[in-house]
């Protein structure tokens, strides 16, 4: 079959999809979704289904990104706009088939937005919402809105088409495509990708290898994870042209242990594409092969490092090597490798079919394109999305993210992962690019962005970035190994209150020395949460050192907790609820909590009815209370 | 290309199989990938995925990644160590329960997450980790 063919069927079976007669039904089934409850939504409709008689096309999609409203369902009746429905649940699953399938009602407080031209009464357009006007997307483009199991949903979005177009093209025309683009690799580094492909096409030494780097391992981030489950095909076709720029017909995908959806869905998306031969040997007929092979990581942050990933695939232990030479010389089994990230390969197909200057128009003078982000923490809206570079964090946490949850004063926000630093409210105007985010401290990274509110600890979570890194340490670099643990134990102190005030100069000498005396980027980059933090957050540092204070209410050596007399109703809530048994009182009782049997697990604040509130937590200060429990309003 | 690729491949369908890796299995895939036990699990050890001891009839696998931390993660790795008795990275002496702590499941959205056998739980606090624990006793 030639592509066309491929490409006529793939549209003629999506166009009568949306113009079925049965109503099309699409479930968000991406990991988030699932973990939101989405299977348990699927079985409730398929149930109520069967037992209406109804014939419906149930999709499951990938994730759209508003991971905060999951589980998503969208319902394309005969003859109406698609619709999009929020928080369901499988009580809620049952009445919107009765609500909206059956009766026509649509229930409103379930509707998320419609899709298409037009426009219906008192429902939004689902991307004129607040978290999606801002939006472009590109990498992301598929994700929630087709089948990521099915190939011809991929081919009916002119999937495909860049690889059938690149066969008619030079090698090198295809690299000056994406050198026009601008496009730099969206792992971190931000290395421009047409020189990395250029430069492994020019290395003489045979075979090549284009190597797909999933090894997503930056806590706090999952952009990959979505476009990998919501549209592999996007990545197997920018590996494809990859392979065709470079001159190889190896591929390799190296993914993390914990995505096993992801690997699931990859393997599924080659046999598909393979059998349609658009990926194996002589793609559509041409004398261009490109296999591509899974290699499954084993759960080590330092792989994601280059020449430690290619050693993990070689079967050896993952610790990264001197460079240069670098990997478009000497990657994989020693022969000349390029290793871009997920999300650049899934951009490179729309960049060959649309031209690298359109993919150019967006972002600013040195960061092209969009970057995806995962927007995570204490903000509103939590999520997965995909904006043009050059956007202020500012519009991002509170035009996109909807600012922070209850109200609270917006303290900090983290980007670029263990590798990255916290940038605090005065540099919410910063635009996000490549150079700027380097120059006030931190890094782009691969696109996790945690926001932090008042009630986050800078000390603590900087302890918390060195820990990780201190044990993911690969070991081969004595600073990073023997420096980071180091600096561990001063944080530790300090977070415990017996931190000195010449701590801060000993951890930014030691932050400088493993800076200095590290080979990779993990050793490098992981005094950064803790310069930064320091350079920001000064006062905060001060507090816990000399006045023994921690002001976010975080560090639990330095907090308490007490239950106020002039509060508390007896009821005996926390007193049960209490795991050490701590809390003393009776009915109608003050209740007391002895301070030398607390653990300070906050279970009694948490437990504690709203109404009452009378649980407070303090640092730095005692709250008188009684010896004994005694009556209420006996004082 | 030599053999030294199907060791960790072979280390996984072994742990997919067993649970965990038991000692014969460092040495089978040592014979057939050319290489001594020892330097299978010197490979075996560097990566975190890889058990050595059998794990519990249930699996508790509590997220530590940023976003999770940053909602109190911490404080519900304590309150499930004191439930268990035991801590990170042991298994209860019924067998029953494990514990681990893991570094992102990329459902971050959903912070903090904990997850038993293949059950998802989101926005888990302290007191609603101890609920769930107790639908497995």
């Amino acid at each position: 079959m030639d592509f066309q063919e491929i490409q006529d069927r793939a549209k003629t079976a999506w166009e009568a999809l949306q113009q079925s007669d049965k109503p099309v039904i699409l479930i968000g089934m991406a990991t988030c979704g699932k973990a939101a409850g989405a299977d348990g939504v699927l079985k409730a409709l398929e149930a109520e289904l069967a037992q209406r008689n109804i014939e419906t096309t149930i999709i499951p999609v990938g994730c759209i990104g508003m991971c905060y409203l999951e589980p998503i369902v969208d319902i394309i009746k005969p003859g109406r706009p698609r619709v999009s429905f929020c928080n369901v649940d499988p009580g809620k699953m049952v009445k919107l088939i009765e609500d909206y399938l059956v009766n026509d009602n649509l229930p409103t407080d379930l509707v998320l937005g419609s899709f298409g031209e037009e426009r219906i009464e008192g429902v939004p357009k689902f991307w004129e919402l607040p978290m999606l006007k801002m939006q472009v997307r590109i990498a992301t483009r598929n994700c929630g809105n087709i089948n990521p199991e099915d190939i011809n949903h991929y081919i009916a979005q002119e999937g495909y088409s860049a690889l059938k177009r690149t066969l008619g093209m030079k090698p090198e025309e295809v690299i000056e495509e994406v050198k026009k683009s601008g496009l730099r690799g969206r792992g971190g580094a931000g290395f421009p990708t047409w020189r990395k492909w250029g430069e492994a096409r020019r290395s003489s030494a045979t075979p090549k290898y284009i190597v797909c780097n999933a090894d997503e391992g930056d806590p706090g981030a999952f952009m990959d994870r979505s476009v990998l489950e919501g549209d592999p095909h996007a990545v197997l076709e920018g590996m494809a042209l990859a392979g065709y720029a470079v001159g190889t017909p190896n591929g390799y995908i190296y993914c993390r242990a914990e995505y096993p959806l992801a690997v699931r869905r990859l393997k599924m998306a080659i046999g598909q594409a393979k059998q349609l031969g658009l990926l194996g040997n002589n793609i559509l007929g041409s004398d261009f092969s490109f296999n591509i092979d899974i290699m499954q990581g084993a759960g080590a942050f330092v792989c994601g490092e280059g020449s430690a990933l290619m050693y993990s695939i070689e079967g050896k232990r993952g610790m990264p090597r001197v460079r240069p030479p670098r990997s478009v010389e000497s990657g994989l089994w020693g022969l000349p490798t390029s290793l871009n990230n997920v999300e650049t390969f899934a951009n490179v197909p729309r960049i060959i079919l649309k031209g690298g200057d359109w993919f150019a128009s967006y972002g600013t003078e040195s960061s092209k394109g969009t970057k995806t982000f995962a927007l995570t923490g204490k903000i509103c809206k939590t999520g997965l999305i995909e904006v043009p570079m050059g956007i202020t964090l500012r519009q991002i946490v509170y035009d996109i993210g909807g600012g922070i949850r209850e109200d609270k004063p917006f303290k900090a926000i983290q980007t670029g992962g263990p590798s990255g630093g916290c940038l605090p409210t005065g540099l919410l105007d910063t635009p996000v690019d490549f150079e700027t985010l380097a120059k006030v401290g931190s890094i782009m990274g691969s696109g996790g962005m945690v926001v932090m509110d008042t009630g986050t600890c800078m000390v603590d979570v900087a302890r918390y970035f060195l820990a990780f890194c201190r044990d993911e340490s690969c070991g081969k670099c004595v600073p990073c190994r023997e420096g980071l643990p180091l600096m561990v134990n001063i944080l530790e102190r300090i977070t415990h209150g017996q931190g000195e005030p010449e701590d801060i100069g000993r951890l930014m000498e030691l932050g400088e020395t493993i800076v200095n005396g590290s080979l990779c980027g993990l050793g490098k980059s992981a005094p950064n949460p803790v310069l930064s933090s320091i350079h920001y957050f000064r006062e905060e540092w001060d507090a816990h050192i000399t006045e023994r204070k921690c002001p976010a209410l975080v560090c639990k050596s330095l907090i308490s907790f007490y239950i106020l007399p002039d509060k508390c109703q007896g009821c005996g809530i926390c007193l049960r609820a209490c795991p050490v048994d701590a809390i003393s009182g009776g009915k109608r009782m003050v209740h007391i909590i002895d301070q030398s049997k607390c653990i300070k697990c906050g279970t009694c604040l948490e437990k504690c009815p709203e109404r009452f509130s009378a649980v407070a937590k303090v640092t730095g200060e005692s709250i008188a209370v009684p010896e004994e429990p005694v009556a209420i309003g006996a004082n | 290309m030599g053999h030294d690729t199907i060791v960790i491949p072979a280390l996984q369908a072994v742990q997919e199989k067993f649970g965990f890796i038991p000692e014969d299995a460092l040495e089978e895939i040592g014979r057939v990938a050319g290489m001594s036990a020892n330097l299978v699990y010197g490979v075996a050890s560097f990566y975190s995925q890889f058990r050595f001891v059998k794990p519990g009839e249930h699996v508790i696998k509590l997220c530590l990644g940023t976003a999770c931390h940053v909602c109190g993660a911490s404080g519900i790795l304590e309150s499930l160590e004191r439930e268990l008795g035991i801590v990170d990275g042991q298994t209860t002496a019924d067998t029953k329960f494990s514990l681990e702590s893991v570094r992102c499941f990329g459902s971050c959205a959903l912070a903090p997450v904990m997850v038993v056998d293949d059950d998802v739980y989101g926005s888990v606090t302290p007191a609603k980790a101890k609920e769930i624990l107790d639908r497995y006793r």
